[in-house]
Protein backbone atom coordinates (compact mmCIF):
# COMPACT_ATOMS: atom_id res chain seq x y z
CA UNK A 1 0.00 0.00 0.00
CA UNK A 2 1.37 3.40 -1.27
CA UNK A 3 1.65 6.21 1.82
CA UNK A 4 -0.79 8.21 0.47
CA UNK A 5 -2.96 5.64 0.23
CA UNK A 6 -2.19 4.69 4.38
CA UNK A 7 -2.70 7.96 4.92
CA UNK A 8 -5.94 8.71 3.51
CA UNK A 9 -8.08 5.57 3.77
CA UNK A 10 -8.95 5.94 7.28
CA UNK A 11 -10.41 9.28 6.56
CA UNK A 12 -13.25 8.14 5.06
CA UNK A 13 -13.04 4.66 3.35
CA UNK A 14 -12.77 2.79 6.60
CA UNK A 15 -13.01 5.79 9.47
CA UNK A 16 -12.35 3.88 12.67
CA UNK A 17 -15.17 5.73 14.34
CA UNK A 18 -17.81 5.20 12.07
CA UNK A 19 -17.03 1.54 10.64
CA UNK A 20 -14.34 0.07 13.36
CA UNK A 21 -16.58 1.39 16.47
CA UNK A 22 -12.93 2.31 17.96
CA UNK A 23 -12.66 5.39 20.29
CA UNK A 24 -16.11 6.42 20.40
CA UNK A 25 -15.53 6.96 24.25
CA UNK A 26 -13.80 10.30 24.15
CA UNK A 27 -14.91 11.15 21.24
CA UNK A 28 -18.43 11.73 22.14
CA UNK A 29 -17.80 13.75 25.50
CA UNK A 30 -15.45 16.48 24.27
CA UNK A 31 -17.34 17.94 21.46
CA UNK A 32 -19.56 20.39 23.10
CA UNK A 33 -17.36 23.05 22.12
CA UNK A 34 -15.33 23.16 18.88
CA UNK A 35 -11.83 24.23 20.66
CA UNK A 36 -11.71 21.32 22.96
CA UNK A 37 -12.73 19.10 20.04
CA UNK A 38 -9.48 20.37 17.82
CA UNK A 39 -7.19 20.29 21.15
CA UNK A 40 -8.26 16.46 21.63
CA UNK A 41 -7.90 15.76 17.93
CA UNK A 42 -4.28 17.16 17.87
CA UNK A 43 -3.99 15.26 20.94
CA UNK A 44 -5.27 12.22 19.44
CA UNK A 45 -3.50 12.80 16.36
CA UNK A 46 -0.02 13.22 17.82
CA UNK A 47 -0.28 10.30 20.66
CA UNK A 48 -1.47 7.67 17.51
CA UNK A 49 0.91 8.23 15.06
CA UNK A 50 3.92 8.67 17.56
CA UNK A 51 2.66 5.47 19.37
CA UNK A 52 2.34 3.43 16.02
CA UNK A 53 6.11 5.00 15.09
CA UNK A 54 7.58 3.74 18.44
CA UNK A 55 5.79 0.68 18.36
CA UNK A 56 7.01 -0.49 14.92
CA UNK A 57 10.57 0.59 15.92
CA UNK A 58 10.70 -1.80 18.53
CA UNK A 59 8.56 -4.41 17.14
CA UNK A 60 11.00 -7.17 16.76
CA UNK A 61 12.34 -7.00 20.00
CA UNK A 62 9.17 -7.35 22.12
CA UNK A 63 8.36 -10.88 23.31
CA UNK A 64 4.58 -11.43 22.12
CA UNK A 65 3.96 -12.66 25.83
CA UNK A 66 4.07 -9.21 27.05
CA UNK A 67 3.44 -7.22 24.11
CA UNK A 68 0.45 -5.50 25.28
CA UNK A 69 2.18 -4.21 28.38
CA UNK A 70 4.68 -2.95 26.65
CA UNK A 71 2.41 -0.72 24.04
CA UNK A 72 0.60 0.10 26.92
CA UNK A 73 3.63 1.79 28.43
CA UNK A 74 4.87 3.58 25.72
CA UNK A 75 0.70 4.69 24.96
CA UNK A 76 0.69 6.18 28.93
CA UNK A 77 4.39 7.59 28.68
CA UNK A 78 2.99 9.42 25.26
CA UNK A 79 -0.11 10.48 26.66
CA UNK A 80 1.58 11.41 30.16
CA UNK A 81 3.68 13.87 27.87
CA UNK A 82 0.43 15.07 26.06
CA UNK A 83 -1.48 15.67 28.64
CA UNK A 84 1.79 18.15 30.51
CA UNK A 85 2.29 20.03 27.22
CA UNK A 86 -1.57 20.70 27.59
CA UNK A 87 -1.32 21.59 31.19
CA UNK A 88 1.15 24.34 30.55
CA UNK A 89 -0.16 25.79 27.34
CA UNK A 90 -3.64 25.59 26.79
CA UNK A 91 -4.73 25.30 30.85
CA UNK A 92 -8.31 26.07 30.29
CA UNK A 93 -9.35 24.38 27.72
CA UNK A 94 -7.51 21.28 29.68
CA UNK A 95 -8.96 21.26 32.46
CA UNK A 96 -12.29 21.89 30.93
CA UNK A 97 -11.70 18.38 29.35
CA UNK A 98 -11.03 17.02 32.86
CA UNK A 99 -10.19 13.21 32.47
CA UNK A 100 -10.73 12.90 28.53
CA UNK A 101 -7.35 13.61 27.79
CA UNK A 102 -6.06 10.51 30.54
CA UNK A 103 -8.51 8.96 28.96
CA UNK A 104 -6.74 8.82 25.53
CA UNK A 105 -5.29 5.65 26.57
CA UNK A 106 -7.52 3.46 26.78
CA UNK A 107 -8.78 5.14 23.22
CA UNK A 108 -9.31 1.57 21.34
CA UNK A 109 -8.08 3.41 18.14
CA UNK A 110 -4.41 4.26 19.65
CA UNK A 111 -4.29 0.74 21.10
CA UNK A 112 -5.66 -0.99 17.47
CA UNK A 113 -3.06 1.01 15.01
CA UNK A 114 -0.40 -0.61 17.82
CA UNK A 115 -1.63 -3.86 17.76
CA UNK A 116 -3.02 -4.03 14.29
CA UNK A 117 -0.65 -2.17 12.15
CA UNK A 118 2.80 -0.84 13.86
CA UNK A 119 3.42 -4.96 15.25
CA UNK A 120 3.60 -5.56 11.16
CA UNK A 121 5.14 -2.71 9.21
CA UNK A 122 7.84 -0.02 9.15
CA UNK A 123 8.46 2.69 11.34
CA UNK A 124 7.63 5.53 8.72
CA UNK A 125 4.35 3.43 7.05
CA UNK A 126 3.30 3.23 10.38
CA UNK A 127 3.94 6.48 11.33
CA UNK A 128 1.38 7.97 8.58
CA UNK A 129 -1.11 5.16 9.46
CA UNK A 130 -1.25 6.47 13.12
CA UNK A 131 -1.80 9.58 11.74
CA UNK A 132 -4.00 8.66 8.90
CA UNK A 133 -6.48 6.87 11.74
CA UNK A 134 -6.31 10.49 14.37
CA UNK A 135 -7.53 12.60 11.55
CA UNK A 136 -10.54 10.50 10.86
CA UNK A 137 -10.96 10.49 14.35
CA UNK A 138 -10.65 14.26 14.27
CA UNK A 139 -12.95 14.71 11.30
CA UNK A 140 -15.72 13.34 13.21
CA UNK A 141 -15.00 14.46 16.58
CA UNK A 142 -14.66 18.34 14.46
CA UNK A 143 -17.92 17.73 12.53
CA UNK A 144 -19.92 16.37 15.54
CA UNK A 145 -18.68 19.41 17.80
CA UNK A 146 -18.87 22.39 14.71
CA UNK A 147 -22.92 21.29 14.92
CA UNK A 148 -23.39 20.82 18.51
CA UNK A 149 -22.02 24.64 19.82
CA UNK A 150 -23.32 26.28 16.81
CA UNK A 151 -26.96 24.62 17.53
CA UNK A 152 -26.26 25.24 21.28
CA UNK A 153 -25.00 28.29 22.02
CA UNK A 154 -25.00 29.56 18.54
CA UNK A 155 -21.32 30.39 18.56
CA UNK A 156 -18.47 28.78 16.69
CA UNK A 157 -14.75 28.84 18.70
CA UNK A 158 -16.42 31.23 20.68
CA UNK A 159 -17.29 33.57 18.34
CA UNK A 160 -21.06 34.59 17.62
CA UNK A 161 -22.51 33.24 14.61
CA UNK A 162 -26.07 33.07 15.46
CA UNK A 163 -27.11 36.46 17.93
CA UNK A 164 -29.09 34.54 20.90
CA UNK A 165 -32.61 35.50 21.58
CA UNK A 166 -31.48 36.67 25.11
CA UNK A 167 -29.06 38.79 23.97
CA UNK A 168 -31.04 40.87 21.49
CA UNK A 169 -30.44 38.47 18.50
CA UNK A 170 -32.80 35.79 16.48
CA UNK A 171 -31.91 32.76 17.80
CA UNK A 172 -33.32 30.46 20.23
CA UNK A 173 -30.17 27.63 21.63
CA UNK A 174 -31.39 24.55 21.18
CA UNK A 175 -30.05 23.70 24.94
CA UNK A 176 -30.30 20.02 23.65
CA UNK A 177 -27.39 20.01 21.55
CA UNK A 178 -25.60 20.59 24.74
CA UNK A 179 -26.58 17.54 26.48
CA UNK A 180 -25.45 14.23 26.12
CA UNK A 181 -28.29 12.64 23.62
CA UNK A 182 -27.73 14.92 20.96
CA UNK A 183 -23.78 13.49 19.95
CA UNK A 184 -25.35 9.94 19.65
CA UNK A 185 -28.02 11.28 17.43
CA UNK A 186 -25.49 13.53 15.42
CA UNK A 187 -22.67 10.56 14.85
CA UNK A 188 -25.87 7.94 14.11
CA UNK A 189 -26.65 10.22 11.57
CA UNK A 190 -22.93 10.88 10.38
CA UNK A 191 -23.22 7.19 10.03
CA UNK A 192 -26.87 7.06 8.28
CA UNK A 193 -25.47 9.84 5.85
CA UNK A 194 -21.60 8.08 5.24
CA UNK A 195 -23.41 4.48 4.52
CA UNK A 196 -25.82 5.87 2.00
CA UNK A 197 -22.96 6.88 -0.03
CA UNK A 198 -20.73 4.03 0.67
CA UNK A 199 -23.49 0.85 0.37
CA UNK A 200 -20.58 -1.97 0.88
CA UNK A 201 -20.57 -0.56 4.40
CA UNK A 202 -24.31 -1.28 4.80
CA UNK A 203 -24.16 -4.23 7.94
CA UNK A 204 -26.35 -7.20 7.20
CA UNK A 205 -28.41 -8.39 9.98
CA UNK B 1 -23.05 9.66 57.12
CA UNK B 2 -24.73 6.19 56.19
CA UNK B 3 -27.13 9.18 53.93
CA UNK B 4 -24.11 10.53 52.62
CA UNK B 5 -22.97 7.17 51.18
CA UNK B 6 -26.01 6.46 49.76
CA UNK B 7 -26.68 9.34 48.07
CA UNK B 8 -23.41 9.09 46.45
CA UNK B 9 -24.36 5.61 45.58
CA UNK B 10 -27.46 6.48 43.71
CA UNK B 11 -25.65 9.65 42.04
CA UNK B 12 -23.00 7.81 40.84
CA UNK B 13 -25.70 4.69 39.31
CA UNK B 14 -28.41 6.80 37.79
CA UNK B 15 -27.17 10.98 37.83
CA UNK B 16 -24.01 10.28 36.54
CA UNK B 17 -24.35 6.99 34.54
CA UNK B 18 -20.72 6.67 33.29
CA UNK B 19 -22.39 5.12 29.94
CA UNK B 20 -25.16 7.47 29.44
CA UNK B 21 -23.53 10.78 30.65
CA UNK B 22 -20.20 10.77 30.43
CA UNK B 23 -19.80 8.23 27.33
CA UNK B 24 -16.98 5.86 29.11
CA UNK B 25 -16.60 2.35 28.10
CA UNK B 26 -18.87 3.42 24.95
CA UNK B 27 -16.58 0.55 22.50
CA UNK B 28 -17.18 -2.31 24.47
CA UNK B 29 -20.84 -0.41 25.38
CA UNK B 30 -21.63 -0.80 22.01
CA UNK B 31 -20.40 -4.36 20.93
CA UNK B 32 -20.97 -6.61 23.24
CA UNK B 33 -24.66 -5.56 23.60
CA UNK B 34 -26.15 -7.56 21.19
CA UNK B 35 -27.91 -10.42 23.92
CA UNK B 36 -28.64 -9.47 27.20
CA UNK B 37 -26.80 -12.78 28.80
CA UNK B 38 -23.12 -11.89 27.57
CA UNK B 39 -23.87 -8.25 28.34
CA UNK B 40 -24.91 -9.45 31.92
CA UNK B 41 -21.69 -11.12 32.25
CA UNK B 42 -19.59 -8.00 31.14
CA UNK B 43 -21.62 -5.92 33.63
CA UNK B 44 -20.67 -8.25 36.84
CA UNK B 45 -17.53 -8.24 35.56
CA UNK B 46 -17.30 -4.47 35.22
CA UNK B 47 -18.64 -3.78 39.04
CA UNK B 48 -16.17 -6.46 40.62
CA UNK B 49 -13.46 -4.79 38.79
CA UNK B 50 -14.00 -1.00 39.36
CA UNK B 51 -14.85 -1.95 43.55
CA UNK B 52 -11.55 -3.17 43.53
CA UNK B 53 -9.38 -0.98 41.19
CA UNK B 54 -10.99 2.53 42.55
CA UNK B 55 -10.55 1.99 46.07
CA UNK B 56 -6.38 0.47 45.70
CA UNK B 57 -5.58 3.56 42.97
CA UNK B 58 -7.47 6.16 45.62
CA UNK B 59 -4.74 4.35 48.35
CA UNK B 60 -1.95 5.04 45.59
CA UNK B 61 -2.94 8.58 45.26
CA UNK B 62 -3.10 9.31 48.67
CA UNK B 63 -0.21 7.40 49.69
CA UNK B 64 1.98 7.50 46.99
CA UNK B 65 1.69 10.17 43.95
CA UNK B 66 -0.48 13.27 45.68
CA UNK B 67 1.53 16.40 46.57
CA UNK B 68 3.67 15.66 49.85
CA UNK B 69 1.57 11.94 50.21
CA UNK B 70 5.39 11.25 50.49
CA UNK B 71 5.72 12.56 53.33
CA UNK B 72 5.72 9.06 55.60
CA UNK B 73 8.91 8.34 53.15
CA UNK B 74 10.43 11.33 54.04
CA UNK B 75 10.18 13.36 50.78
CA UNK B 76 7.50 15.69 51.90
CA UNK B 77 8.05 18.10 48.74
CA UNK B 78 7.77 15.30 46.44
CA UNK B 79 4.97 15.35 43.59
CA UNK B 80 4.31 12.13 41.79
CA UNK B 81 0.90 13.23 40.63
CA UNK B 82 1.83 13.47 36.59
CA UNK B 83 2.95 9.63 37.16
CA UNK B 84 -0.75 9.09 37.87
CA UNK B 85 -2.05 8.11 34.43
CA UNK B 86 0.56 5.22 33.89
CA UNK B 87 0.38 3.68 37.87
CA UNK B 88 -3.83 3.60 37.08
CA UNK B 89 -3.39 1.87 33.86
CA UNK B 90 -0.68 -0.29 35.49
CA UNK B 91 -2.81 -1.02 38.67
CA UNK B 92 -5.60 -1.95 36.45
CA UNK B 93 -4.46 -4.31 34.53
CA UNK B 94 -2.18 -6.11 37.52
CA UNK B 95 -5.29 -6.05 39.18
CA UNK B 96 -7.84 -7.88 36.39
CA UNK B 97 -4.87 -10.51 36.22
CA UNK B 98 -5.06 -11.34 39.64
CA UNK B 99 -8.97 -11.43 39.50
CA UNK B 100 -8.26 -13.71 36.53
CA UNK B 101 -6.12 -16.35 38.15
CA UNK B 102 -7.93 -15.75 42.26
CA UNK B 103 -11.52 -16.91 39.78
CA UNK B 104 -9.78 -19.60 37.81
CA UNK B 105 -8.89 -21.53 40.90
CA UNK B 106 -11.11 -20.55 43.44
CA UNK B 107 -14.36 -19.99 41.57
CA UNK B 108 -14.11 -21.54 38.26
CA UNK B 109 -18.08 -21.55 37.72
CA UNK B 110 -18.04 -17.45 38.02
CA UNK B 111 -14.26 -17.73 35.94
CA UNK B 112 -16.04 -19.43 32.84
CA UNK B 113 -19.06 -17.64 32.95
CA UNK B 114 -17.19 -14.32 32.82
CA UNK B 115 -14.90 -15.55 30.20
CA UNK B 116 -13.04 -13.45 27.75
CA UNK B 117 -15.06 -10.28 29.14
CA UNK B 118 -12.11 -10.33 32.09
CA UNK B 119 -9.34 -9.29 29.63
CA UNK B 120 -11.31 -7.27 28.05
CA UNK B 121 -12.14 -4.85 30.56
CA UNK B 122 -8.58 -3.62 30.96
CA UNK B 123 -8.67 -1.13 27.96
CA UNK B 124 -12.19 0.13 28.71
CA UNK B 125 -12.13 3.51 29.22
CA UNK B 126 -15.17 3.02 32.17
CA UNK B 127 -12.73 1.65 34.45
CA UNK B 128 -9.54 4.24 34.35
CA UNK B 129 -12.33 7.04 33.81
CA UNK B 130 -13.76 6.17 37.12
CA UNK B 131 -9.95 6.41 39.05
CA UNK B 132 -10.13 9.54 37.21
CA UNK B 133 -12.90 10.85 38.32
CA UNK B 134 -12.06 9.00 41.82
CA UNK B 135 -9.06 11.57 41.82
CA UNK B 136 -10.26 15.00 40.53
CA UNK B 137 -13.16 14.84 42.93
CA UNK B 138 -10.81 13.91 45.99
CA UNK B 139 -12.72 10.83 47.11
CA UNK B 140 -11.76 9.66 50.62
CA UNK B 141 -11.48 5.81 50.97
CA UNK B 142 -14.71 4.72 52.27
CA UNK B 143 -16.12 6.96 49.08
CA UNK B 144 -13.80 5.52 46.70
CA UNK B 145 -15.50 2.23 47.82
CA UNK B 146 -19.15 3.40 47.33
CA UNK B 147 -18.00 5.07 44.19
CA UNK B 148 -16.74 2.05 42.47
CA UNK B 149 -19.65 -0.26 43.35
CA UNK B 150 -22.43 2.33 42.30
CA UNK B 151 -20.22 3.81 38.99
CA UNK B 152 -19.82 -0.28 38.04
CA UNK B 153 -23.51 -0.71 38.74
CA UNK B 154 -24.66 1.97 36.69
CA UNK B 155 -22.41 0.68 33.96
CA UNK B 156 -23.78 -2.65 34.09
CA UNK B 157 -27.80 -1.06 34.30
CA UNK B 158 -27.17 0.82 30.97
CA UNK B 159 -25.73 -2.27 29.08
CA UNK B 160 -27.84 -4.76 30.20
CA UNK B 161 -30.77 -2.07 29.45
CA UNK B 162 -29.61 -1.17 26.13
CA UNK B 163 -29.14 -5.44 25.82
CA UNK B 164 -32.58 -5.69 26.14
CA UNK B 165 -33.91 -3.42 23.81
CA UNK B 166 -31.08 -4.36 20.97
CA UNK B 167 -32.82 -7.76 21.30
CA UNK B 168 -36.63 -6.99 20.33
CA UNK B 169 -34.96 -4.39 17.69
CA UNK B 170 -34.41 -7.49 15.80
CA UNK B 171 -37.76 -7.83 14.61
CA UNK B 172 -38.21 -3.80 13.76
CA UNK B 173 -37.61 -2.76 10.06
CA UNK B 174 -34.46 -0.53 10.15
CA UNK B 175 -33.57 1.38 6.51
CA UNK B 176 -30.21 -0.06 5.13
CA UNK B 177 -28.12 2.97 6.04
CA UNK B 178 -29.07 2.83 9.66
CA UNK B 179 -28.77 -0.90 10.50
CA UNK B 180 -26.46 -2.20 12.95
CA UNK B 181 -24.46 0.49 14.27
CA UNK B 182 -26.06 3.34 13.31
CA UNK B 183 -29.16 2.87 14.73
CA UNK B 184 -27.67 1.62 17.91
CA UNK B 185 -26.47 4.62 18.34
CA UNK B 186 -30.17 6.66 18.00
CA UNK B 187 -31.34 4.09 20.44
CA UNK B 188 -28.63 4.72 23.18
CA UNK B 189 -29.40 8.65 22.10
CA UNK B 190 -32.81 7.87 23.66
CA UNK B 191 -31.39 6.07 26.17
CA UNK B 192 -29.62 8.76 27.69
CA UNK B 193 -32.27 11.19 27.32
CA UNK B 194 -34.60 8.97 29.23
CA UNK B 195 -31.05 9.48 32.39
CA UNK B 196 -31.50 12.92 31.61
CA UNK B 197 -34.46 12.52 33.81
CA UNK B 198 -32.62 12.44 36.84
CA UNK B 199 -30.43 15.13 36.36
CA UNK B 200 -32.68 17.06 38.34
CA UNK B 201 -32.56 15.43 41.97
CA UNK B 202 -31.23 16.78 44.18
CA UNK B 203 -29.03 14.89 46.99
Amino acid sequence: MSIKQTLFDPVFKNNPIALQILGICSALAVTTKLEAALVMSVAVVVVTAFSNFFVSLIRSYIPSSIRIIVQMTIIASLVIVTDQVLKAFVYDVAKSMSVYIGLIITNCIVMGRAEGFAMKNGPLISFMDGFGNGLGYAIILIAVAFFRELFGSGKLLGHTIFPLASEGGWYMPNGMALLSPSAFFLIGAFIWILRTFKKDQVEQD
Amino acid sequence: MLEHYLSLFIKSVFIENLALSFFLGMCTFLAVSKKVKTAMGLGVAVVVVQAITIPVNNLIYVYLLRDGALVWAGYPELDLSFLGLISYIGVIAAMVQILEMTLDRFFPALYNALGIFLPLITVNCAILGGSLFMVERNYNFSESIVYGIGSGFGWALAICALAGVREKMKYSDVPDGLKGLGITFITVGLMAMGFLAFSGIQL
